[in-house]
Formats: structure tokens, sequence, C-alpha cells
């Protein structure tokens, strides 16, 4: 029904190079999305173009090999925008054992009459590391949100460690107290660490909570930072304290 | 078998299975202001239904549709885990679930609900040993994602009814007026079921368990 | 049928399990000073456990772990949702599976005393909880409430009237309580006690003593 605009896709993959260091095996990307690489084992992503525009499908792949460790920002916030139709972020991955990956872009900020759909699938080994922030913003300075739908899978050696959506831009569900009360952004950041995995029941873990924050152990090797906020600086803000409590 | 009276019996409030002392986090929302009369709670009940509620109504659909094995059960349980972060909130379910386990086994004895008991020995999430109760009582999966969902939204009615002095026909009301039909959908993918999350609840529950004065165990 | 017999608990006849006595009562009237009487006086030669059914919190639970008269371990708090009586007669779900994890982890016990939340003279244990139940009235609240009645004064096993001590402050006769209670209770014990005075409540731990007693004999599994 939607003609599709732009039809993009990434992928990035890491291996080992001769002394042991990670190197990026591939990174392809084509406008929108464009990779960048900053550092060793670091990368940016870089809006070029607006977008994502409704009728916008793009797609990313990371794949972080066995010992490597890579890590991924980006340069500005997306801004979603409408068009025709709905707009589709795709985001696949796989963090194999010993690897380590870091996921910290800046904010999706849903723009009035954007209709986004997100999906993001990550697989861990065993003994993986991740830290994958997600920042949603609620429409620009002083903006009704369009719709977004935006669902997380984390399994890790395939058991379910998190699944989560959101719905945002719902009028029935939005101004909810039981789900983003008078907030404007929503924030989470998964972290797993390697001694998680290896002692899952080391110490138990307690969550904590403070002004629109907490730090939620998860059932399985993870914990999960949760945050509400009036605005993305806010929200970075009380992700930041949440994030520094489980990785001091 | 027609599944209605276990329908009705399950989502009575009156069930003697412990659901009375908890309020879903309504008590802690009235506590912090953000509940204070009937409108902000139509809509923390309009979102409780759209999150929580519609992954209690998947799990409870796909545990009442599940064929009875211990690992089955142990899956669908790692399911229910995984969608829910808060540690405060798992523990509600889970307290819930072996209360009701352990009443619906006297109700209804079935093979399944025993095995659930002992797949799941410190209690199954509370949607999952409603579906399995559901499934020994003769309801369908349909009929269990409906008790799933109207008892996530009715304990904190009744909190917020109790905390508040609200009056109960407005309360009811509202409660009538509540569209359960939409988070209600047939399952067959067990990781693909909603997830729906709520941050607020999350917040909600933790901090309730903080609190020094709280009449509610959730 | 058969999927209830691998659990015990279930047995409605009480075999190889502790006698559960209920200790109910109006709010103040002294429900948590008995339980920790009888635990002063009975922990030496029984194994007990405690739960309380707080309304708020666990005030009652955190008062006898610093009563320091049982491992606080064996103490375990029930939250009753605004409705302590729902808790212990409607719907009494939480209270036994508390009852039933201290008999899990700290099992075989002997007694299990379960302390409801303070309600009305109307609140009394249902037989799926309490084997057993006393009910605390105390002299403060005036020397007609016995008279007045109601399920927990005429049906409980054993009716407690407790701060005598006060009697003469609030003008209450105690000789008209023990009349009417007499006459509304058909013969079933009462008795009269300050627990500010007799930190043990003697006379009730004696009545409490007999009663496991029995239980035991009744109840041991050597009678399977
Ligand atoms: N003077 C006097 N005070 C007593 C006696 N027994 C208990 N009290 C006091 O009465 C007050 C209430 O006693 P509790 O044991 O907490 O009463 P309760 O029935 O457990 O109260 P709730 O659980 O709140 O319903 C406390 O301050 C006790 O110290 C007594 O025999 N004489
Ligand atoms: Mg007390």
């Amino acid at each position: 029904m939607t003609k599709a605009l732009v039809r993009a896709r990434a992928i990035l993959r890491t291996g080992l190079d001769d002394r042991g260091l990670t190197r990026i095996e591939t990174m392809r990307s084509d406008p929108p999305i464009t990779l960048r690489q900053t550092a060793p084992g670091e990368i940016h992503l870089v809006s070029t173009g607006a977008g994502p525009l409704g009728g916008d499908r793009l797609r990313l792949d990371v794949e972080v090999a066995e010992g490597t460790s890579l890590t991924v920002r980006s340069i500005a916030s997306t801004l979603v925008l409408p068009g025709t139709g709905r707009s589709l972020m795709e985001i696949h991955v796989y963090v194999a054992s010993g690897a380590t990956l870091v996921f910290a872009p800046e904010p999706t900020v849903l723009a009035a009459g954007c209709d986004h759909r997100m999906t993001t699938s990550i697989e861990l080994a065993r003994d993986a590391s991740l830290f994958w922030r997600e920042e949603i913003v609620f429409g620009r300075h002083g903006e009704r949100p369009g719709r977004c739908h935006s669902r997380f899978d984390a399994t890790v050696d395939g058991h379910p460690l998190l699944r989560q959506e959101f719905v945002v831009g719902d009028p029935e569900t939005d101004a909810s107290p039981a789900v983003f009360g008078t907030a404007r952004c929503v924030g989470s950041t998964l972290i797993t660490t390697e001694t998680a995995a290896e002692e899952p029941k080391s110490e138990p873990r307690e969550a904590e909570v403070a002004e629109g924050v907490a730090v939620l152990p998860l059932a399985g090797p993870g914990t999960l930072v949760s945050a509400l906020a009036a605005d993305a600086v806010e929200l970075r803000h009380r992700l930041s304290w949440g994030e520094s409590r489980v990785l001091p | 078998m027609d599944g209605l009276p276990g329908l009705l019996l399950l989502a009575d409030s009156r069930l003697p299975a412990g659901g009375h002392a908890h309020s879903g986090g309504a008590e802690e929302a009235c506590r912090i202001g953000a509940i204070s009369g009937p409108e902000d709670l139509a809509r923390f009940l309009r979102g409780r239904l759209a999150t929580a509620g519609r992954v209690a109504a998947a799990l409870a659909w796909s545990a009442c549709a599940a064929a009875d094995a211990e690992s089955a059960w142990r899956l669908l349980d790692a399911e229910a885990d995984a969608r829910i972060a808060s540690p405060a909130q798992r523990l509600a379910s889970r307290t819930q679930g072996r209360l009701l386990v352990r009443t619906a086994k006297r109700i209804w004895p079935s093979a399944a609900l025993a095995a659930l008991a002992r797949a799941v020995p410190d209690g199954a999430h509370h949607p999952i040993a409603l579906g399995v109760a559901a499934q020994a009582a003769g309801c369908t999966p349909h009929q269990a994602a409906m008790a799933a969902a109207y008892t996530s939204v009715t304990g904190a009615a009744t909190a917020a009814v109790r905390l508040l002095g609200l009056d109960p026909v407005t309360v009811h009301r509202v409660l009538a007026e509540l569209p359960y039909d939409s988070v209600i959908a047939e399952q067959h993918d067990w990781s693909a079921l909603p997830a729906h999350a709520a941050p607020a609840l999350d917040l909600l529950a933790e901090q309730h368990l903080r609190t020094e004065v709280r009449l509610f165990v959730s | 049928m058969s999927a209830n017999h691998d659990d015990h608990h279930d047995a409605p006849d009480g075999h190889g399990r502790a006698l559960r006595l209920g200790i109910g009562g109006p709010v103040g009237s002294g429900k948590t000073a008995l339980t920790a009487a009888l635990c002063r006086s009975l922990g030496p030669s029984l194994r007990l456990g405690v739960v309380t059914n707080d309304i708020y919190t666990t005030e009652d639970a955190d008062f006898l772990r610093r009563a320091g008269v049982i491992d606080p371990d064996r103490i375990m708090a029930v939250q009753t949702g605004c409705c302590p009586h729902t808790a212990i007669r409607d719907d009494i779900a939480a209270n036994i599976d508390a009852v039933e994890t201290l008999e899990e982890r700290f099992g075989p016990l002997d007694l299990v005393i379960v302390e409801s939340g303070g309600d009305n003279l109307t609140a009394t244990f249902s037989r799926g909880l309490a084997d057993r139940q006393i009910f605390v009235l105390d002299v403060s609240g005036g020397d007609k409430v016995p008279r007045k009645g109601g399920p927990g004064v005429t049906s409980a096993d054993l009716l407690v009237v407790n701060k005598t001590d006060l009697a003469p402050m609030v003008g209450a006769d105690l000789t008209v309580m023990s009349r009417d209670a007499a006459a509304v209770r058909e013969g079933k014990p009462v008795l009269f006690t300050s627990i500010r005075e007799d930190r043990g409540a003697h006379s009730v731990a004696e009545w409490v003593a007999g009663i496991v007693e029995s239980w035991r004999h009744q109840h041991s599994h050597s009678h399977l």
C-alpha cells in the first residue's frame, strides 16, 4: 500500500586483527544512514539527509565477533518525520562470546504526524557484555508527538532476557499515570556484564529507585535502567545516574 | 465443556486466592497524588489494561491453550519473566500465582495445575497460573485471557475505592467502559507474545516496596 | 483427584502439622502483647512460628522481632490491603501461604500463632486457617462489651479479657464482665489477664499448652 521511499541497509561487523585487537571487518551503509569510524572499535552513525521519513525502511545489522569490542554512537538525535505511510527502523544484533557492544546513540525524536515502527532484536552469547541505551522524545519542543511503536527483544544464549514494547502517541495511554504519566520522554539502558552471566546468583542484586528512574535487576543476567523525564536533558541525567549504579 | 462458570469464579474478586491485598500500583499512585479522583483512575486503568493487562491476557491465553508439560510451563514462565522488568512486580506476580495455584488445585484438581506447581515451586507468574486454572476449570483460551485482562484492573480499582473513598458506582462505570476486547488476541508464538511495558508502573511498584506505611502488598 | 496427594498440606484433617492458633480482637486490646507473652512462656518447650496480619506496614512483626521472644525468622508478616478480616476469614490464601512457608522452613512445628489485624467484634478466623482461636478484649472498652456479644466473643475457643490492671481507672466491673461472658459463651472458658503485670500470660499459656497437647494426640502420624 505505502510506497517505500528509501530502503537502506547498513552492516557492521567486527573481527580480530593479527595483534588480537578489534578491527572493523565490514562497514556498509546507504543514506540516510552513514557509518563512520571515529576511533579503533568506535563507529558513529551520521545522518545524511532528513529522516527517517514516513515510508522509509531502514535496517542495521551489527555483529560483534568473539573477543572484540565495539562502540556505536551518533552525532545527533534522529528526527522521525511524517511522509507517505509508516517508517520502519529495524536493528539486528549478535554479540558473540567474550565480546562487548556499547550502543548509545542520541535520542529518537518523534515529530508531529510521524508514524514510526522500531524493532530491535539482540542475541547475546552467554558471556557477552552489552550496554544498550535507547531514548525516545515525544515531539520537538512543545509539539505533540506522532505515533511510534517500538519492540525490543534480547536473548542470552537463546533464553529470553528482556522483551519490551512501547506505544507512544496513543492518547488513550500516553497520559496514563500507569504508563508515562506526565513525562515527555522515555528511556532505558540494558546492561549485561560478563560477571553477571558467570555468577547469576553471586549476590542478590537490589533494585533502586530515585525520582523518575529505577534500576531494575532482571530475572536473567542483566539490569535495566528505566527512566521517565520531562525533557531529553533530564532523561539523560536520570539514566546516567542509574547506569552509574550498575557500572560504578 | 462450558467454561462460563469457571470464568465467573476466576474473575470474581471473592475468589480466595489472595488478590484482595494487591493494588497493582494504585496504592502508591494514590499516595504520590498521581490518582486523586475518578478521571485519574480511569486513565490509570486504561494504561494498565493496555500494557500489563495486554501482556497478562496473552500469557493467560497461551497457558490455557498449552498442552501440559513441566518444560512448557518453565518456558512460558521465562517468557513472563522477560516481560516484567521490575523485581517488585515479578515478586507480586509470583506470589499471586502461587496462591492461585494452591487455591485452584483444590477447586479444580488437575494434572496441569500439579505440574505447574512442580515446575515453578516459588510460584508461576499470575497470568500463567490463571491460564492453567482456567484450563482446569474448562474455560477457553479466550475466556482465560478475558479473566486476565479483567483482573489486571479490578484490584487497582477496588484499592482506589478503599483508599480514596471514591464512589464505587462511578468506579464500576469506569470498569464497564474499559476496552477489554482490544487487548485480547489469539496467540501462538510464545517468543512473539505482546510485551507492552509501563515504565510508570515499574517505578510505582519499586517505590511502593520502599514506602514505610502501606496497606497493600503491591 | 490424585493431583493433590503429593501435597500433604491439603490434608483437611491436619495430620502431621502444627496446631494453628488464631488470636483476634479489637484494635489495641493486646493481641501482640499476648503473642509475645505466649512466645515467652511456651518458647522453651514448644517449636513455634508466628504470622502477623498488620494493617499498616509490619509494625507488629517488628515489635515481636525487637522483643526478642522468638527467632525473628520465625515471624512472617502478611499484608491485608485495608481489610484485616478478609485475610483471616474470606480469603485466607496469603495467611495459609505464610503458615506453610514457616512449616516448610522450620518444621516440624508444634504451634503456629496467627495474629489478626485489629478489627471489630464480628471478625473471626476461618476454620480453613485456624484450628483454635482466642479472642482478646480489654477492659478499657467498658464492661458492656462481653454482653454485646458478636461472633468473636461468643464463639472463640478462649475469651481473654486483658488489661485488668486498668479496670479501676476505667470503672470496669470485672465480675459483670465475667458473668456476661459466661452467659453468652455457654461454658466456654474466659480468662482475665494483665499482660503488663504477668508478662508470660501464664493462665493463657497453660490453656494453649493443653490444646497443643491434645492436638498432638489426635493428629500425630502414628494415628494414620
Ligand atoms: N495497661 C496495660 N496495657 C497493656 C496490656 N497489654 C497490652 N497493653 C498495651 O496496650 C497497647 C496495645 O497492645 P498490643 O499488644 O499492641 O495490642 P494489639 O491488639 O496487638 O493491637 P493491634 O494489633 O494494633 O490491633 C500497647 O501499648 C501495650 O503495651 C495490659 O495488660 N495492661
Ligand atoms: Mg497487634
